[in-house]
């Protein structure tokens, strides 16, 4: 039997608290995935593994999540260079720094679906400034919403746009971290910019910038509310993300059993692959 | 070298930033047309370009069944977003400082899988609990509620708090909290009048965050109210419809995430002083 004291009154609320919180959605999702709950019959009959036979099927699953990790993993990339280069340019001395600062962290503080409200009246094909500022600059007015490959960048350039201050947020406070004696002894050496930046910098960033990748690939995972908003997944299903995918199936086809059987797969698969994704990481990280 | 060098530094802050401020100046630019500015292309200078008009701001708060009702649904995104960051940051900071002081042994499990435990929800997709969620609350009759919604927010702020809170404390020498037991306090004596109060920079952090997530998301508001309840996002992205007029919609995206552009001004102030590094990593 526990026995209660001190130590277990700073820990047990909260940690009963997320469990009753977590664990009861998680084992109930488990037992609903092997039932045929649908708008029809709605209710917990037994149909053993027919949901998951079915899943492995889908194609429309398994190209929704080749999407999501393409999608992830490109915006993410994107946004640690241009996070990394703008905490470069205000990490030193520059005029109007604080501002500059404030201002490359605003998007971040936003509302992710509000703001890709305002990029769906951007990108408007007609009546949105992006087309606008496209043939001022000389060329053909682009369809941003409404062909495949251009939603996904579309889809992309948002993510770009809101998640890029958080990547740019970790990577500052790790440069503003770091000790001064590297880059004395560099400049004693003689070294340019970049030779400073490739063997001194980048290596002692290189714990931070596994951290910064990582929440930003957790988070990137879950990508569904600027598909939402901008595209509803399509043309067709061209930006659909696993999320999305299984919100279809789940709340709008209200196939409650098969959603489940998807759910756990799609967090299974994440589970997986972000920790190979951190142990590859954290292993090079050391090597290097 | 060194004039070309600095040109290209400014050259790329100053790219950036107009990439950034474009939604912002758009929207402001947009609320003020009618649907003459709008339908005619892309303009962005008013009274040179189009007429400016106030209709999209005053339909934020007209009244009697006329309009759209932004008021409500920004109080009710207020309580649950404070509520649910507090008592978040109270059990976080609680339980990250158990994980940070003592060991702890719950079957197999010890402080690092339990602290993984709680980070380890943020991979959670809010897809996979959309669905036992609305069922929970139907069952608890919190459907559709502000203290419903409290209650999932907590699953979704509390990992973020308990995160930057075992960071920070791990930073605290233990040496701090031996004094204050040496001085006669018990452990949590020692916890609520030293510990506490130098914390205060990271609970700080923990909360500007709990706020940022707490706000901004919109899928559980989205899946578990209907009627009685709306937040803010849900009540913005219902006006995303092609009827809707875009003046409308850019005002109360703007009045919408205003509150919280004025925390990257505090998250600025802590990044700047060196606190965030402990904090966040």
């Amino acid at each position: 039997m526990l026995k209660l004291n001190h130590k277990h009154f700073f820990l047990l609320p909260g940690l009963i608290v997320l469990v009753a919180i977590i664990i009861f959605p998680l084992l109930f999702t488990l037992r609903v995935s092997f039932s045929s709950w649908d708008v029809v019959k709605p209710g917990l009959d037994w149909i053993g593994g027919k949901n998951y036979v079915r899943l492995f099927e889908d194609m429309r699953f398994w190209e929704a999540l080749s999407r999501l990790s393409l999608m992830a993993v490109g915006s993410v990339l994107i946004q640690y260079i241009i996070g990394f280069g703008l905490a470069l340019l205000v990490w030193r001395d520059i005029i109007l720094k604080r501002f500059v600062r404030v201002l490359f962290l605003v998007p971040m503080m936003t509302t992710p679906v509000i703001m890709s409200v305002i990029w769906r009246t951007i990108l408007h094909e007609s009546l949105g400034p992006a087309n606008d500022i496209v043939q001022v600059l000389g060329f053909e007015p682009l369809n941003w919403l409404s062909t495949g490959g251009m939603a996904v960048l579309s889809v992309i350039l948002v993510e770009v746009w809101q998640w890029t201050p958080f990547m740019f947020l970790l990577l500052l406070a790790g440069l503003l971290s770091l000790p001064d004696e590297p880059y004395m002894a560099a400049a004693i050496d003689g070294a340019g910019a970049f030779r400073t930046f490739f063997s001194v910098t980048f290596p002692l960033m290189a714990p931070i910038s596994v951290g910064a990748l990582l929440i930003r690939l957790i988070e990137a995972s879950k990508l569904m509310e600027t598909v939402y908003v901008l595209t509803s997944g399509g043309p067709g299903t061209a930006t659909e993300t696993s999320s999305y995918y299984i919100y279809i199936r789940g709340l709008r086809d209200y196939q409650i059993g098969y959603a489940a059987s998807l759910s756990l797969t799609y967090l299974v698969i994440m589970i997986i692959s972000l920790t190979i994704i951190a142990k590859v990481l954290t292993y090079k990280m050391a090597r290097d | 070298m060194k004039t070309i060098y600095l040109a290209l530094k400014y050259l790329a802050i100053l790219l950036w930033t107009s990439f950034v401020a474009l939604p912002f100046l758009w929207a402001l630019t947009t609320s003020f047309k009618t649907a003459n500015g709008v339908t005619g292309g892309a303009t962005y200078i008013p009274w040179l370009q189009y007429k400016p008009s106030l209709e999209g701001w005053k339909v934020l708060v007209r009244t009697g069944g006329q309009g759209i009702d932004i008021v409500g649904p920004y109080i009710s995104s207020a309580i649950v977003t404070l509520s649910a960051s507090f008592l978040s940051l109270a059990l976080g900071t609680l339980a990250a400082y158990g994980l940070s002081r003592f060991s702890y042994r719950l079957g197999f499990l010890k402080n690092s899988d339990i602290t993984f435990f709680f980070i380890s929800q943020r991979i959670m997709p809010p897809i996979v609990l959309a669905i036992p969620f609305f069922l929970m609350l139907q069952f608890l009759g919190l459907l559709d509620t502000i203290p419903g919604l409290i209650l999932v927010y907590i699953a979704l702020l509390l990992p973020i708090a308990t995160w930057v809170m075992v960071d920070f404390f791990n930073n605290i020498p233990r040496q701090v909290d031996e004094m204050a037991m040496i001085d006669g306090c018990n452990p949590i004596g020692a916890f609520v009048r030293v510990i506490l109060p130098n914390s205060l920079p990271g609970i700080a952090v923990a909360g500007l965050f709990c706020i940022i997530f707490g706000w901004n998301d919109f899928f559980f508001a989205f899946t578990l109210t209907f009627t009685k309840t709306q937040l803010l996002p849900v009540a913005v992205v219902a006006l995303n419809s092609s009827v809707t007029p875009w003046w409308s919609l850019s005002a109360s995206a703007l009045v919408s995430v205003a509150p919280l552009v004025i925390i990257a001004f505090f998250v600025e102030r802590f990044l700047s002083s060196g606190k965030m590094a402990g904090a966040i990593r």
